[in-house]
This record gives C-alpha cells, structure tokens and sequence, in this order.
C-alpha cells in the first residue's frame, strides 16, 4: 500500500485517496471536425507504460484536492508528486527500470518468474 | 508420439516408481521463421496454438514465453467458470467457451478437472435484484442455464453463509448449475501437450522485446533470442498486452491493474459450490485440496508489480467474515496479485488491427480464464481467416470508433 504525500496535507495513507488516471489528458481541439476515431482515442485511450507513469490523485478523504504524481508501475515507488498547476517534470529526469517494455526491475516487484 | 494417459498408464508408471513418464512437450530453439508466432504461453496463448494446429491445419507454429507455460495469470487466478453474460455477444462467447469446457478433457486426454458445482452471484440491495433478475432472463432467451434463487434456496445450498445479521444482507441469487471450477495449470499443460504433438515449437523463457513492422505489415518479433520472422503475430499477453503493442506503434485502449487473490489453509468440505458478491467484493470456492480460494479485487491504480495493496485484501476478508462469521479463524497460505488489462467496457478484444498479420487477445481483464477455451478457438479462427469468427466480431478494436460497446461492467464481478 502506498504512502501519498499531498502537496496541501502531507503524508497519508492511500486507503484516503482516489486514482484520476492518466496526468495531462488534453481534449482536442475542433472536436465538431475530428474524426470518430481520434475522437474515441481522446476518450478510451490512456497511456499505460510499465515504468515512468503521470497520474492524478485525489484527497477524497482530506483536502479533496487534486494534483499530479509521477510513479513508477514496475516498482510503485512514488518519483515525484506536484500541484495541477505545475509544470510536468521532464521524462529523462527519472530513471527507467525497465529494459524492456515488459522486462522486470531489479526490486520491487512480485514477479519472480524472470528474475536471475 | 501421442501421449495417451489411462488408469493402465498410472498403474504402470507407479510400480516403476513414476520415474519413467515422458516429457510432456519439447523444448526447442527457435526457428528463423514461423508462419504464426503467438507472444504469451498462458491458456489462451497455447489455446489458440492447438486450434490453429488442430482446426486450420497451419503446423509452423511457435508459443513464446517470457517466464514458464501457465506461470502469469493462468496459474493465478481463482478458476471461476461461467457463462451469464448480459448481453448478447458476450454470453454467446462465454457460452461457446463453456461447451467446449464440458469436452476439454476428452477432447486433450488429460484432465482438466472441470468441475460443474454451479456459481451463484448474490444480490445485496434492491438494484442488484433487478439486474440479477435482468441477467437472468437474458441469459434464459440465450439458452444458458439461470435461475433466481431465493434467500432460502440459498441457505439450503450454503448453510454457513450469514444472511440477515449483516451489513448488506443477501436477498437472493442468480446461480447457474453449469458453471463450477477447473484446475488452471491443467488447461495450459494439457493444450501446450496437444500442440507440441501437432509440431507447435513451444518456447519458454523467451521474452518479446519488440514486434516489428514494415510498411504496415508484420516483420517478425526481436526477442530475448533474437529476431524471429513470421507472416502473423497473436499477442496474448494479458497485462503486457498494451506495452507490447506499443513496441509496434500501436495504443490499445487497456490499464493495467493488479488483481488479488488469497488461499487459505486447507479444510474439509465446507462448501460445495461457488459463491460470487460483486456488492461487497468476496467470492469463494474450495478447491480439492481443500483450501478456499478466495478473489478479492483490483487496486485503483495501473501496476505491473504483481503485489497489489494490501487495503484490498483487507476489504474481500472483512466482506469473507461477514458472510461466512464461520471462516473468522481461519488463516490465510498465501496471497498473490497478477496484472490484468482492463478495457473500458469490461469485455475483451479479439480483433486484427491496422498492421497486416497482427492479431491481438487481450483486455479480458479480470475475468478471462473461463472463457479459455472459447478465446483460443475463436481467436485461432481469426487468425487464420484473417477475419473475426461470428462470435467475436463484436469484440474489435473499431468498438471504440463507432462506440458499439460491449458493456459488461454488470457480470463481470469484479468491479473496475
């Protein structure tokens, strides 16, 4: 289980929070033109990278204040939490690892099928 | 040669002390070239490879594996075999899926211990009524067995279980007699065996790093050895579905998440069948040794870490308590997570895409074992037909275009 640092409240448990997805969605614009198809990826199509991950949480049982996280899916580990407003941290700022696309990390994960 | 198992066979290999049964499949080095390669040896992947040997006749197939046949979600899930599906098109999946669970060991010679003790799903609150009773009829104008059962039929079928004196009380169920369990590593050795004797190269240890693509058509896979040409790819891979096919430039409408599940320490018959709860997410069945199996649900939040947090499995054990006070002492053996891709209408893909001879399998989320057999078959057909079979036409990609969803989020038990 996951320790979530709020940026308005601090440290709590993750049992508090919500999952928002997928960080800095943008809906496209001139959506009267745009075809269904670039349509239905804006609404069903979400990155889901193993590894380096832009997400949003929500205090729900706080603050009830959204803001953004980079965290890594392979490891859960929690890179950097930010405000809505804030600029997104660079990719190349956080190690990826992952060698593969689905390769496993050195630690942090429940798969042992792979590991050396 | 064919490996036939019979009471003879087990009389004979026990008095030699067991020492003497043959492999069960070959381990071969990857050829340069295969017309089909399939990327994930779980039962849906080896599935396909044995009806794409058996039913189309194609014999230069290869299974490839990142760790051991049925070490993913195959050998992590809690078994659970049904068929009542809402609508249409899933149920006659599922229910395609279900006939061919009711042959699966006669039809491999091996025992899959298919075991029909019947799934019940309890309703809790007025809505869950109306939309099990809904379900119900659905299912009967599809010809699948369903029937309502009152809170008394249930008491009589599951005498532990706690019906009043709780939070959410349990005010009937919908209960198919077909449905049951199956033994999961059964099913993947039992297709790998079948299509290793039908000449499909099985290769483990063997990780997909990148599909690859020329000009819209299918190059090949770049793998943990080496690059392997072939005329079409079937990606089945489960939760690294959508990793995978962004290799191959291509964004797959799924998230991955873990789902969570727990045995407990062995005991005698307690209950005879199995006992679904989408409203306050526990359900359970005893396997033959003895342990209850017991799913509890997805985490919030995408994962690939194969854990899952532990706040979930403290709700699926309080909700356990509740309904069963019985099981309160009980301890827990283990608990493991797998990775499973969901897609935004709780129904799985099946579906060609825009390169020429790739196929995906994929998005069936937290409920794709029983439909094993079913989603190989079907999946097979579409691969060497180049074209969806009739039963999975529904379940393309195009779906979220023309927004002809296929929303199951209702039966599919685990909410997400």
């Amino acid at each position: 289980m996951l320790i979530i640092d709020c940026p308005y409240c601090g440290p709590r448990d993750q049992s508090e929070f919500s999952n928002g997805g997928e960080a800095h969605v943008k809906r496209p614009d001139g959506s009267a033109e745009i075809g269904d198809r670039e349509w239905g990826e804006y609404v069903f199509i979400r990155a889901n990278p193993k590894g380096i991950f832009y997400e949003r949480w929500v205090h729900s049982h706080g603050c009830r204040k959204w803001f953004n996280c980079v965290r890594d899916t392979s490891t859960d580990e929690i890179l950097k939490i930010y405000k809505i407003d804030e600029e997104r941290p660079k990719l190349d700022s956080f190690k990826n690892n992952v060698k593969t696309p689905s390769g496993e990390p050195n630690l942090g994960s429940g798969n042992f099928t792979v590991k050396k | 040669m064919k490996k036939k198992y019979s009471i003879f066979s087990i009389a004979k290999n026990a008095l030699k002390g067991h020492k003497d049964w043959p492999k069960m499949w070959r381990s071969p080095e990857p050829r340069e070239f295969y017309d089909v390669i399939i990327i994930g040896g779980g039962g849906h992947g080896l599935g396909t490879a044995y009806y794409l040997a058996k039913e189309h006749g194609l014999k230069n197939i290869a299974v490839i594996e990142k760790g051991w046949l049925g070490g993913g979600n195959t050998g992590r899930n809690t078994t659970i075999i049904r068929s009542n599906y809402l609508w249409d098109d899933s149920a006659h999946l599922y229910e395609h899926s279900l006939k061919l669970w009711e042959n699966l060991s006669t039809e491999l010679n091996y025992n899959v211990m298919f075991s029909q003790r019947g799934v019940m799903n309890l309703a809790h609150n007025e809505h869950d009524i109306k939309e099990i009773k809904r379900r119900v009829s659905a299912n009967n104008l599809n010809g699948i067995d369903s029937l309502w059962l009152s809170k008394e039929e249930i008491q009589k079928k599951v005498p532990i279980m706690n019906t009043d004196n709780l939070r959410y009380p349990v005010l009937g169920a919908s209960y198919q007699p077909r449905g049951g369990t199956a033994r999961h590593d059964a099913v993947a050795w039992g297709f790998a065996m079948r299509a290793d004797e039908m000449g499909v190269d099985i290769i483990q240890n063997c990780e997909a790093h990148q599909i690859k693509t020329k000009n819209g058509k299918i190059e090949g896979v770049e793998t943990s050895k080496g690059f392997i040409r072939a005329n079409k790819v079937g990606v089945v891979a489960s939760g690294h579905t959508g990793v995978l096919a962004e290799t191959a430039g291509i964004r797959l409408p799924l998230q991955s998440k873990p789902l969570q599940a727990l045995v407990s320490e062995p005991i005698k018959p307690i209950i005879d069948t199995v006992v679904m709860s989408s409203a306050v997410h526990a359900y359970v069945s005893q396997s033959d040794k003895g342990e209850l199996v017991i799913g509890a649900g997805t985490d919030s939040y995408n994962s690939f870490t194969q854990r899952g947090g532990f706040n979930i499995i403290e709700e699926t054990v309080r909700a356990m308590v509740e309904l069963y006070p019985v099981f309160g002492k009980m301890k827990m053996l283990r608990q493991w997570g797998g990775i499973v891709d969901i897609c935004p209408d709780a129904s799985p893909i099946i579906s060609k895409c825009d390169v020429e001879g790739l196929f995906f399998n994929c998005g069936w989320g937290t409920g794709g074992f029983k439909a094993t057999p079913g989603s190989a078959n079907v999946f097979a057909h579409t691969i060497a037909k180049n074209q969806a079979h009739q039963i999975n036409s529904a379940f393309n990609l195009d779906r979220f275009a023309s927004g002809k969803l296929v929303d199951e989020h209702g039966a599919a038990a685990v909410a997400h």
